[in-house]
């Protein structure tokens, strides 16, 4: 940052736009101590809080009409509310649909701050963006949400029956000594699998950007002929961003449709 | 800038120096992202579920309303319309065979009346005829009758004059009778 004194100026400014790893970094905005534990208004923070009013102040305007002939931004609003409720219907059937408004918080929420990551500067404090899904104790929180309403739901509704997906049906019985185990893993690592996927995708993503941005940066530094080949990862870092919205949706919705499935799980236990 | 933050930039720096950790497996943060993570989710959720969810759901659920009402309102039309179409239909018919009737019925009544005065003028003409025919007859008997005694004077005028005979009229009579025999 700017403020960062007794550096030179210009070396920092260098450093900073080719350094890939700098847009992960979390800077407080307000300190906030709680109990000696750091609770900090972040970036990070600032980007949740800006998404969560976006996704709501967004919506809210979209329907402030409610007309009956619904204009664009209406039609966008109740397109996005049909998807994630066909998404639910179509993956655990109607019971599913008390579910919705989570679904639809996670899905939005997720959709909204990978969006907001893509602007690489940003409105925000310190001028420069932020994926607030590029960390991974937001993702995998994310992903507990889901697993705990699922285990909590499936052992409010069925009981230990939950727990049959243990022990699948028509298998003689020394075949749970081998099964079990793997069931038992196979469940645990959805949590992981489920936050690390989002993580990793939105974390590779921004930095292959930043690296071909990067290479724009020093070619053009270097001057000359290179500055002219600067063009080609100019060129990639184009072609990656339209890759990069893909990914950022892409990946909302299938955190969305996983949560889909393993709330299935927990609707109807036992497949 | 403000203090805190400038304070904050220092506190990180200085966190980055000790351990100079990967941003994201850095766990400086992770109690305030985690903490204000549960905050905006929370927040989101209830302004979703609460407020702006059911306020689309409504707008969809009434436009499906509406449609659905709509439909059925055109299909009850629709069926209003066959059956007037069906009742026209059947006054139509109605009314057709009521003209046919009421038609026949004129017909054989105005028919009757002709047939009636055609019989009515028919006799009375026939009477007119027969009376007409009965005075020709009369008239003719009457003028023949009057020939015979014409040709009688004739006869004995004729005689008088050719002869100087003097005829009687009686016999004057026979001969015209006995000519008219031989005619």
């Amino acid at each position: 940052m700017i403020e960062a004194a007794g550096q030179p100026v210009e070396g920092l400014d260098v450093a900073d736009a080719t350094n890939p790893i700098k847009q992960f970094e979390i800077h407080p905005v307000f300190n906030f101590d709680l109990n000696g534990i750091d609770l900090s208004f972040t970036n990070s923070s600032y980007f949740m809080v800006l998404s969560a009013v976006l996704v709501t102040g967004l919506l809210w305007m979209a329907m402030g009409r409610a007309a009956l002939v619904p204009g664009r931004a209406q039609s966008v609003a109740e397109m996005l509310y049909e998807f994630v409720a066909g998404m639910i219907r179509s993956t655990t059937g109607n019971e599913g649909l008390r579910f919705f408004p989570l679904v639809f918080t996670l899905f939005t929420f997720i959709l909204m701050g990978n969006m907001l990551g893509m602007f690489p500067y940003f409105p925000a404090p310190g001028f420069h963006g932020f994926t607030f899904t590029s960390h991974i104790i937001v993702t995998f929180a994310l992903a507990m949400i889901v697993i705990l309403t699922v285990m909590g739901f499936g052992i409010y509704k069925h009981g230990l029956k939950f727990f049959s997906f243990l022990f699948p049906a028509g298998v003689p019985w020394p075949l749970y000594v081998l099964l079990t185990p793997i069931e038992l893993i196979s469940f645990i690592s959805r949590p992981i699998t489920l936050g690390v996927r989002l993580f990793a995708n939105m974390l590779a993503g921004h930095i292959l950007l930043k690296v071909f941005a990067g290479f724009v940066v020093m070619l053009g530094a270097a001057g000359g002929g290179l500055a002219i080949a600067g063009i080609l990862p100019f060129a990639m870092a184009v072609a990656l961003t339209s890759l990069e919205f893909l990914v950022a949706f892409l990946q909302a919705y299938v955190f969305a449709v996983l949560t889909c499935i393993y709330l299935n799980d927990a609707l109807h236990p036992g497949h | 800038m403000t203090a805190p933050e400038q304070h904050g930039h220092t506190a990180e720096h200085a966190a980055h120096a000790a351990q100079s950790a990967f941003p994201p497996f850095d766990p400086t943060y992770f109690a305030s992202q985690l903490f204000w993570l549960a905050i905006t989710f929370a927040v989101l959720y209830l302004l979703l579920s609460k407020w702006v969810l059911p306020r689309i759901g409504s707008a969809i659920e009434e436009r499906r309303d509406r449609i659905a009402d709509d439909l059925d309102a055109a299909a009850s039309m629709k069926s209003q319309a066959d059956e007037a179409v069906r009742n026209y239909e059947q006054a139509l018919a109605e009314a057709r065979t009521k003209a046919h009737g009421l038609a026949a019925e004129a017909k054989a009544q105005v028919d009757a009346k002709i047939t009636e005065e055609t019989a009515e003028v028919d006799a009375k003409l026939d009477a007119q005829a027969s009376d007409a025919e009965a005075r020709i007859q009369e008239a003719k008997d009457k003028a023949l009758a009057e020939v015979d005694a014409i040709a009688a004077e004739t006869a004995i005028a004729i005689s008088a004059q050719l002869t100087q005979l003097d005829v009687a009229e009686a016999d004057a009579q026979k001969a015209v009778a006995k000519a008219k025999q031989g005619a």
